[in-house]
């Protein structure tokens, strides 16, 4: 069976980590850096869970900065 | 192992979302989880799309959104405070070829600017009025605006607004849905994204109606304001689906295009 694998990157610079994306993630592959901020001092979103991405792209929808980009692959 | 497959995953043919290019590499000046940035987002994404680039002219408001000038890559006009819909008036009628938006907060549309919105979509101008609601006054400290709700707390009702000392929330997007003039009014939200999703194809909608001479049409995106709000973002997403729903229900108000 044709499985779908995702994944996003996040521009540092940009986020504010204000959390949305990874309330807006269905399969909890995002949350924000635990102790890690970018030069604002926000702590920045990235892929915690990576293999669980299905490049639904909900969070690229909902983030106010548009920081986020989506990658999706069919592996058959 | 894992590591190599996500750098497969990650390349220009696997692409399925990014910035759009309209929309400007400098950093926003709203706070975290704001959502102009969503809509700011979306109208770059649609007027790209509608391949309007070159023809867009907006009108920003006096407002949070003041320095929308500064992220989308189109031509910008700065209006005095709620007079948007007038300049907007007089551009797209010197220049009928271009699709003109204003985008306006409540305070600039539903408070000091009334006059300017109700006669513009009254005159049925050719223009597209983008009005954020956020029930609040963001950018000057989060005082009461004419669409805070009964009982809303906010700088200058602090022990929630009251019907008998300041009167009710006025629903101007109603009020232009009575009116000859518009062809299209409709009320969207920005939490989700499915409410993305939706709000993006109201305002292509919005756009096809200015470009083809029908009237104005009004996009209200009932926003957040987690900062006015005093709310973490998510908190002021619920806090918005629990009390501004009810007042502000989402949904086609008029639309005599279909």
């Amino acid at each position: 069976m044709a499985k779908i694998r995702g994944a996003v990157t996040v521009n540092i610079a940009r986020c504010k980590g204000c959390n949305l994306c990874v309330v807006a993630c269905p399969t909890n592959t995002l949350s924000l850096q635990p102790s890690e901020v970018n030069d604002r001092g926000y702590h920045f979103a990235y892929m915690v869970n990576p293999e669980n991405c299905i490049g639904c792209s909900s969070c690229a929808l909902v983030c106010p900065d548009a920081c986020i980009e989506v990658y999706r692959k069919r592996i058959d | 192992m894992q590591e190599m497959e996500i750098k497969d995953i990650i390349c220009e043919e696997n692409k399925v979302y990014s910035k759009p290019e309209l929309l400007e590499e400098v950093h926003m000046h709203y706070c975290p989880g704001c959502s102009h940035g969503v809509i700011h987002k979306l109208l770059a994404e649609v007027i790209q799309e509608m391949g309007l680039t070159e023809k867009t002219v907006g009108i920003s408001p006096v407002g949070c959104a003041v320095f929308a000038y500064n992220y989308i890559d189109v031509d910008w006009v700065e209006a005095a405070h709620g007079r948007a819909p007038a300049v907007a008036t007089a551009i797209s009628r010197l220049w009928p070829d271009n699709a003109v938006f204003t985008y306006q907060g409540d305070g600039d549309m539903s408070a000091i600017g009334t006059a300017e919105s109700i006669h513009a979509a009254n005159r049925g101008e050719n223009i597209v009025m983008v009005f954020v609601n956020n029930a609040i006054y963001g950018m000057t400290g989060g005082q009461m605006a004419p669409t805070t709700l009964i009982g809303q707390k906010t700088a200058t009702t602090p022990y929630g607004r009251r019907v008998d000392l300041n009167g009710h929330p006025l629903e101007i997007t109603n009020l232009m849905a009575i009116l000859d003039g518009t062809c299209y009014v409709t009320r969207q939200a920005v939490h989700t994204p499915a409410a993305v999703r939706k709000t993006k194809a109201a305002l292509k909608k919005a756009f096809e109606n200015a470009m083809a001479k029908k009237g104005t049409s009004v996009v209200e995106v009932v926003a957040t304001c987690n900062s006015g709000w005093k709310l973490t973002p998510e908190k002021a997403n619920k806090w918005m689906e629990e009390n501004m729903f009810p007042k502000y229900p989402l949904g086609d108000l008029k639309n005599t295009v279909e």
